[in-house]
């Protein structure tokens, strides 16, 4: 598709005003916080990163992503398979509720989801006779995350699964495939970039949380902090520069994952369009 | 980097199979969708049946306090101002980035949609290390006795930033999906800018245009990480709706804090009846 610059009108306003409002918005805040962080020396900078509670929120966030987007990738592709193959009653009401998550503020999300799981919570009762803490543990930033992340696999493995040819599975079980050997030979392959690729998304946006999970942590420092909450605690103490190392930190970690996800999604578009 | 991936696929190749006497079919449907539902919709009836656990007398009372009614003063300002602002640069940059081509375009889309991935906790630290007093721009304004930090105008602004990038993600696969062929003939026609977007190009994205609007809305009221950095939560002076939320989750007055809460989850559930709507008027174009 050409688009073809001088016929359609409109060019030079529609992108000065884009770019002031982005240089405005979205340059300038974050010029300034590299800036900040830029003004301390190597040392106190490091100082900052490193200091072993910034360590914990780090490991704490990340490992609780990571399984986030596990449960995730499970889930979203049992339900987008069920979606697209089966029909089913109430089917058009949980397609429709897959979206929730994207509409519903993160904080309402975050007391919600911490009423049900404490120990006399509607959920949380079936979990206490067994030990299991959820809300105001990490089990509970896990459930948070997972949540607000749930309709990235959901929606990019959906369309995939969609366009499947019916014949290629055909032709497998018609050749003596099981049904299992049919998905994972045939079906899986396919829809394998779309499903790397819902869990990148699920997980950039997992490591951002911040409303769904500061209601269910806990929040105690070591165990159950992340790191955005930590950045937020040292601009309480009106610690900026330690509130500006650690946001570097947010920002890398999400800059290099979306790089990531879009290497992906390159891939798979080359993939599905030749 | 896209991320418009919200649409679900509703026309599907595959024709959908009955599960009715199909006990592996069957299975399948109760484990994923009894799991996704209860993960979805427990949230929501939670929300609602502890708001209204000690009767509607005392859930409407909670609403009316003071405190309740300034929170959702103060927060439907916020999205009064946010929301026309995203929508006409929704508008615009999906007209630059749609109809257009030139270096750096898809950096300048991947530039747009970064608040979206960024935790809102870095937005609201970088607001203030512009606006603060230990800002590039801070110490100036105060100066001249402007003060945009720990108080309404901050809340407006760092709401603004944050949802700048809803209308613009989800208009934009419609705009580059449409092509130019159409606004080619306008021009040719010898139809003005403004005719043709008005006339040839909104009627074309208007719903992807109307559901962009409501998500927009819906998460400028829901807005929590970057206001709690810069609005200070002052009770009664700087408190939106999440943060009113917050102080009464805190304080244990639970009821009152779901009671907010249900104002918020109306208006995600009304965001997802006008996405269903909007959805079945594409496919019954198509």
């Amino acid at each position: 598709m050409s688009r073809p610059r001088r016929i359609i009108p409109g060019f030079g306003l529609t992108l000065g005003s884009t770019l002031l409002v982005v240089s405005l918005a979205v340059v300038l805040p974050l010029g300034a916080l590299v800036f900040k962080a830029a003004g301390l020396s190597w040392s106190d900078y490091w100082g900052y990163v490193s200091d072993a509670r910034a360590i914990a929120t780090y490991r704490v966030t990340l490992l609780a992503a990571a399984a986030a987007t596990l449960l995730d990738l499970f889930l979203g592709l049992l339900t987008a398979w069920i979606l697209v193959r089966y029909e089913f009653p109430g089917r058009r009401l949980l397609d429709s509720a897959i979206d929730l998550p994207f509409a519903l503020p993160t904080a309402v999300a975050g007391i919600a989801l911490a009423a049900l799981t404490v120990p006399t919570g509607a959920v949380g009762a079936l979990f206490a006779p067994f030990g299991i803490k959820i809300a105001y543990a990490f089990p509970g930033i896990v459930l948070a995350m997972s949540f607000t992340s749930l309709p990235f696999v959901v929606r990019t493995v959906q369309p995939v699964l969609a366009d499947l040819e019916p014949a290629l599975e055909e032709a497998s079980s018609t050749l003596g495939a099981g049904r299992w050997a049919t998905f994972r030979r045939v079906v899986f392959p396919e829809i394998f970039p779309a499903l790397l690729s819902g869990a990148a998304l699920a997980l950039v946006r997992s490591l951002g949380e911040f409303g769904a999970v500061v209601f269910i942590a806990g929040n105690l420092p070591f165990k159950t902090e992340i790191t955005a909450l930590l950045t937020y605690v040292r601009m309480d103490e009106f610690d900026y520069p330690g509130a500006a190392a650690l946001a570097t930190v947010i920002l890398s970690f999400a800059l290099l994952f979306l790089v990531g996800v879009n290497f992906l999604q390159t891939r798979l578009h080359r993939r599905l369009h030749g | 980097m896209s991320f418009a991936i919200s649409r679900s696929a509703s026309a599907s190749g595959t024709a959908r199979r009955p599960i009715r006497g199909h006990p592996r079919r069957i299975a399948l449907v109760i484990l994923g969708g009894g799991l996704t539902g209860l993960l979805i919709l427990l949230p929501l009836v939670t929300v609602f049946s502890y708001a209204l656990r000690e009767g509607l007398d005392v859930y409407l009372r909670h609403l009316a306090t003071p405190e309740s009614r300034h929170a959702i003063g103060l927060t439907l300002l916020a999205a009064g101002v946010a929301v026309p602002v995203s929508t006409a640069f929704g508008l615009a940059a999906a007209w630059t980035a749609g109809k257009f081509e030139f270096p750096g375009r898809r950096l300048l889309t991947s530039v747009i949609e970064l608040p979206l991935s960024v935790s809102p906790i870095i937005f609201g630290v970088a607001y203030l290390f512009v606006f603060g007093m230990q800002g590039v721009l801070g110490p100036w304004l105060d100066e001249r006795g402007v003060s945009l930090a720990f108080n309404v105008p901050a809340i407006v602004l760092v709401t603004t930033m944050v949802t700048l990038p809803y209308v613009f993600r989800e208009v934009l696969p419609l705009v580059l999906a449409q092509g130019v062929q159409e606004e080619h003939a306008a021009a040719t026609l010898g139809a003005g800018g403004w005719q043709t977007f008005f006339r040839v190009t909104l009627p074309n994205i208007r719903w992807a245009l109307i559901y962009g609007v409501t998500l927009c809305f819906a998460r400028a009221l829901g807005e929590f990480g970057a206001v709690a950095v810069v609005s200070g939560a002052v009770r009664g002076e700087t408190n939106t709706l999440t943060l009113h939320i917050e102080l009464l989750s805190n304080d244990r007055v639970a009821t009152g804090a779901f009671a907010a809460a249900s104002i918020l989850s109306s208006i995600a559930i009304v965001t997802l009846l006008v996405k269903t709507w909007v959805e079945s008027r594409e496919t019954r174009r198509v």
